[in-house]
C-alpha cells in the first residue's frame, strides 16, 4: 500500500513500517496528532494499541502512562468493533491521539447505532462478580483521568479519554 | 508464534496449565476456553492456571478466567490461580475478583490446597 504524499517523509518509516498484508488502514502522523482509520476486526485492537505506543514513544511517556494508555486503547477499541461496528466490514473505527503540553487525549469512534454508558451494570457488584463481560468501561475509567461518551453528528458514538502527563 | 502458549502437566489429580503469552480477546481468549472445554470433557476437573508467563490480560481475558471458573465449579471441580504478575493482581483487585479466585504465589501449597 503506497502512502499518500500529504505524509511527511520522516514520518512515512513509522508509518510503512505499520502497514503489512493484514491490515487495511490509513496513518497520518502529522506532528502531535496521529489519526487511524481502522477496519472492523479483532486484529485492529492490537493495531490501535501498537501505534498509540509509538505515539507515546514519541514523547518519551513512563511506563505507567505506556500501560494505562495500552489498556484503555484496546478496550475502547473492542468495544467500537465487537459492540458499535458488530465487526460490520463495511464500517470503520477511527482513533485519534493528540498530546498538548500536559495531556494526551485519544478518541475512538465507531459507526454503530449509539451507547449509553450508564446502560452498562457495575462489574464490581458482588451480584455481577462472575459475569463474562462488561470490565472494558471500569478498565477505561481505571486507567485514564476523563472518559466520555459522545454522540457524533455523522452518527455513531465517540468515547473521549484524557490522560494528564 | 501463537499468542498464548498453554503447557499441560499434571501433578497427582491436579492438571496444571503453565500459559505464556497475552490473554487477550480473539486468539488467547479462544486458546484458554479450549483448553478448558477440553480438560473437562477428559473429566480433569482439579485445574491450576500457572500465569507467572502471561505478561498482558485485557478485559476479555478476565472474563474468559471469570468463565472457565465458573464452568468448572458447575462441572464440580475447581479452578485455582498460581504465580499472577503484579499487572495481573492489580486487574484482578480492580475488579474485585482477588475474592472470587483462590491465588496462590507457591505451586506445592497451590497443589495441597485442592480437596
Amino acid at each position: 500500500m503506497n502512502l499518500p504524499d500529504c505524509i511527511p517523509k520522516s514520518c512515512c518509516k513509522v508509518a510503512n513500517a505499520l502497514l503489512n498484508g493484514s491490515w487495511k488502514g490509513l496513518v497520518l502522523v502529522i506532528e502531535t496528532t496521529t489519526e487511524l482509520v481502522l477496519a472492523s476486526r479483532i486484529e485492529s485492537i492490537g493495531m490501535a494499541a501498537e501505534i498509540a505506543a509509538k505515539f507515546l514513544s514519541q514523547f518519551g511517556a513512563g511506563d505507567d502512562v505506556v500501560f494505562a494508555v495500552d489498556m484503555a486503547i484496546r478496550e475502547a477499541v473492542t468495544n467500537a468493533v465487537i459492540h458499535g461496528n458488530k465487526q460490520d466490514g463495511n464500517k470503520n473505527v477511527v482513533v485519534s491521539f493528540s498530546k498538548s503540553a500536559n495531556a494526551l487525549e485519544i478518541q475512538v469512534r465507531d459507526q454503530g447505532h449509539g451507547f449509553d454508558p450508564e446502560g452498562v451494570a457495575d462489574p464490581t457488584d458482588p451480584l455481577n462478580l462472575l459475569k463474562s463481560s462488561g470490565r472494558g468501561i471500569l478498565f477505561m475509567r481505571t486507567f485514564m483521568d476523563e472518559v466520555e461518551w459522545l454522540a457524533h453528528d455523522e452518527g455513531g458514538t465517540v468515547v473521549r479519554m484524557t490522560k494528564r502527563l | 508464534m501463537a499468542e498464548l502458549e498453554i503447557k499441560e502437566r499434571q501433578a497427582g489429580d491436579v492438571t496444571v496449565l503453565d500459559m505464556d503469552g497475552k490473554v487477550t480477546i480473539g486468539e488467547g481468549s479462544v486458546a484458554l476456553r479450549g483448553a478448558i472445554r477440553r480438560l473437562l470433557e477428559e473429566g480433569k476437573k482439579k485445574i491450576l492456571l500457572n500465569l507467572a508467563g502471561v505478561g498482558y490480560i485485557d478485559s476479555s481475558g478476565i472474563g474468559e478466567l471469570v468463565s472457565s471458573f465458573t464452568a468448572i465449579n458447575k462441572e464440580g471441580g475447581q479452578l485455582k490461580l498460581l504465580n499472577l504478575t503484579q499487572k495481573l493482581q492489580d486487574l484482578l483487585a480492580i475488579t474485585k475478583l482477588l475474592t472470587v479466585f483462590d491465588v496462590y504465589e507457591n505451586e506445592q501449597e497451590a497443589l495441597s490446597s485442592f480437596k
